[in-house]
C-alpha cells in the first residue's frame, strides 16, 4: 500500500486560511490503513480546524466526506453535485488521490492534508517500512524475494557494499542490509548458488529515470 | 460511603477506556465541553491489556491538537484508579473541577455567542432597515 503520514495540522491551517468553505475529503484505501486519511482522519481533522477557525471568531463551514477512492474517477465523480459549494478541498488521500482529485476539478484549489511517504508495509501497528519502489523491472524472483532496490541504501544489485557491518547498513545501525537479508533467504531456501550469478545493469528507464511513467493495457482497454 | 464530587462531571460510561477516540474528546469541546478527562484502570490492571494505555495516548494527542488549535491541551487529562478508590475518583474529580475553574470556560463558547450576537445584530439592522423602507 502507499504509505502517508499526517501533516502538522498548523501547516493545514496556514493553506487554508481565508477560505470560507471546506471540504474534507478522505480516502478508504491505503492511507485508512495507514491511519492517516480515513473517515476517523477526517473526523478529526474537521473537528480542529472547526474548533480553530470558531476561536479565531471566524464562520468557516467544514465538511467531511471519505470516497472509497480517489484515485478512480467513478468514486470522484461522487463529489460532482456538491464541489462547487466549496471554495477549497482538503484531501487527505495520498498525493495520487490529491493529483486526481485536482485534475478532476479544475475551479477548486485542492491542497494536501498528509504527506505521502511510500510503498511499504504495515510492521506493527503504527511502524510502515517501505517495500518498493515501483522501478518496474522486478527482480525479486533472483534476489529471494528481498527487494535491493528499496531496502538498499545504494540500490545495489550485486552483493553487500563495504558498509555492511554485522547485518546492518552503514547509514542506520538500525537498518538490517539489504543484502545480508537476501544472502540468509537464499540460504534459507537452499538457493544460495544463485548469489553466484550476476544481475545484469539494470535498465533504469522504467524507474523514475525515464521521467514520468504509464502502464498501456491494449487487453483491458475499452 | 456517599462522597460527593462536583455537579459539573458528567459521567459518560463505556466498556474500557479502549473504546475512547480522540474525536469523542475533540467533539465534546466542539459542543462546548470546558474540560474532560478519562479514568482508565491502573495500568497494567486492563482486562483487554492495552485499553488504558490507548487512552492515554488518544488524550495525549487530543491535548496536543487543542494546544494547536488554541483551546487548551490541559483540558483534557488522563487518570488512572481501580474501581474500589472511591476517594481517589472524588479526588480527581475535584482536582479536574479546580483546574478548569482556574482555566476558565472552554473559549469557543464566548466565541460562538458573540459570534450569535453580531449576527442578530445585523439581521436586527437589517429588519430596521426594511421596516423603515416600508
Amino acid at each position: 500500500m502507499i504509505v502517508a503520514d499526517k501533516k502538522p495540522i498548523e501547516e493545514i491551517i496556514e493553506e487554508v486560511t481565508g477560505k470560507e468553505r471546506i471540504l474534507i475529503l478522505g480516502c478508504n484505501e491505503c492511507v485508512t490503513v495507514c491511519e492517516a486519511g480515513g473517515k476517523k482522519e477526517v473526523g478529526i481533522l474537521a473537528s480542529a480546524l472547526r474548533m480553530y477557525f470558531l476561536n479565531q471568531g471566524r464562520e468557516v463551514r467544514i465538511d467531511e466526506k471519505t470516497l472509497e477512492r480517489q484515485c478512480d474517477h467513478e468514486y470522484l465523480d461522487e463529489i460532482r453535485d456538491i464541489v462547487d459549494d466549496y471554495d477549497a478541498i482538503v484531501s487527505i488521500a495520498c498525493g495520487v488521490g490529491v493529483q486526481f482529485t485536482a485534475e478532476q476539478y479544475h475551479a477548486t484549489p485542492v491542497y494536501p492534508g498528509v504527506n505521502t511517504c511510500f510503498m511499504g508495509v504495515t510492521e506493527r501497528r503504527g511502524l510502515w517500512t517501505e517495500r518498493c519502489q515501483g522501478c518496474g523491472q522486478c527482480l525479486l524472483a533472483r534476489t529471494g524475494g528481498i527487494c535491493p532496490v528499496s531496502r538498499c541504501a545504494k540500490r545495489i544489485l550485486n552483493g553487500p557494499c563495504g558498509g555492511s557491518t554485522k547485518g546492518k547498513c552503514e547509514i542506520n545501525p538500525e537498518l538490517d542490509c539489504a543484502w545480508q537479508l537476501i544472502i540468509d533467504r537464499l540460504k534459507a531456501v537452499g538457493r544460495f548458488d544463485d548469489y553466484e550469478q550476476l544481475l545484469p545493469i539494470k535498465d533504469w528507464s522504467t524507474d523514475r529515470a525515464g521521467g514520468p511513467r504509464k502502464v498501456v493495457r491494449e487487453d483491458v482497454q475499452e | 460511603m456517599r462522597l460527593q464530587y462536583p455537579s459539573s462531571v458528567k459521567i459518560v460510561r463505556v466498556p474500557c477506556t479502549g473504546k475512547v477516540d480522540i474525536q469523542h474528546l475533540l467533539r465534546a469541546f466542539e459542543k462546548g465541553a470546558d474540560g474532560a478527562y478519562v479514568l482508565g484502570c491502573m495500568e497494567g490492571d486492563c482486562h483487554f491489556n492495552s485499553g488504558n494505555f490507548r487512552a492515554r495516548k488518544r488524550v495525549e494527542q487530543a491535548q496536543r491538537i487543542l494546544e494547536t488549535i488554541g483551546v487548551g491541551g490541559e483540558r483534557v487529562q488522563m487518570y488512572n484508579l481501580s474501581s474500589s478508590e472511591a476517594p481517589l475518583f472524588v479526588k480527581i474529580a475535584n482536582e479536574m473541577h479546580d483546574r478548569i475553574l482556574a482555566l476558565g470556560p472552554n473559549p469557543l463558547k464566548q466565541k460562538k455567542r458573540e459570534m450569535a450576537l453580531s449576527n442578530n445584530q445585523e439581521m436586527g439592522v437589517a429588519a430596521a432597515c426594511g421596516s423603515g423602507v416600508s
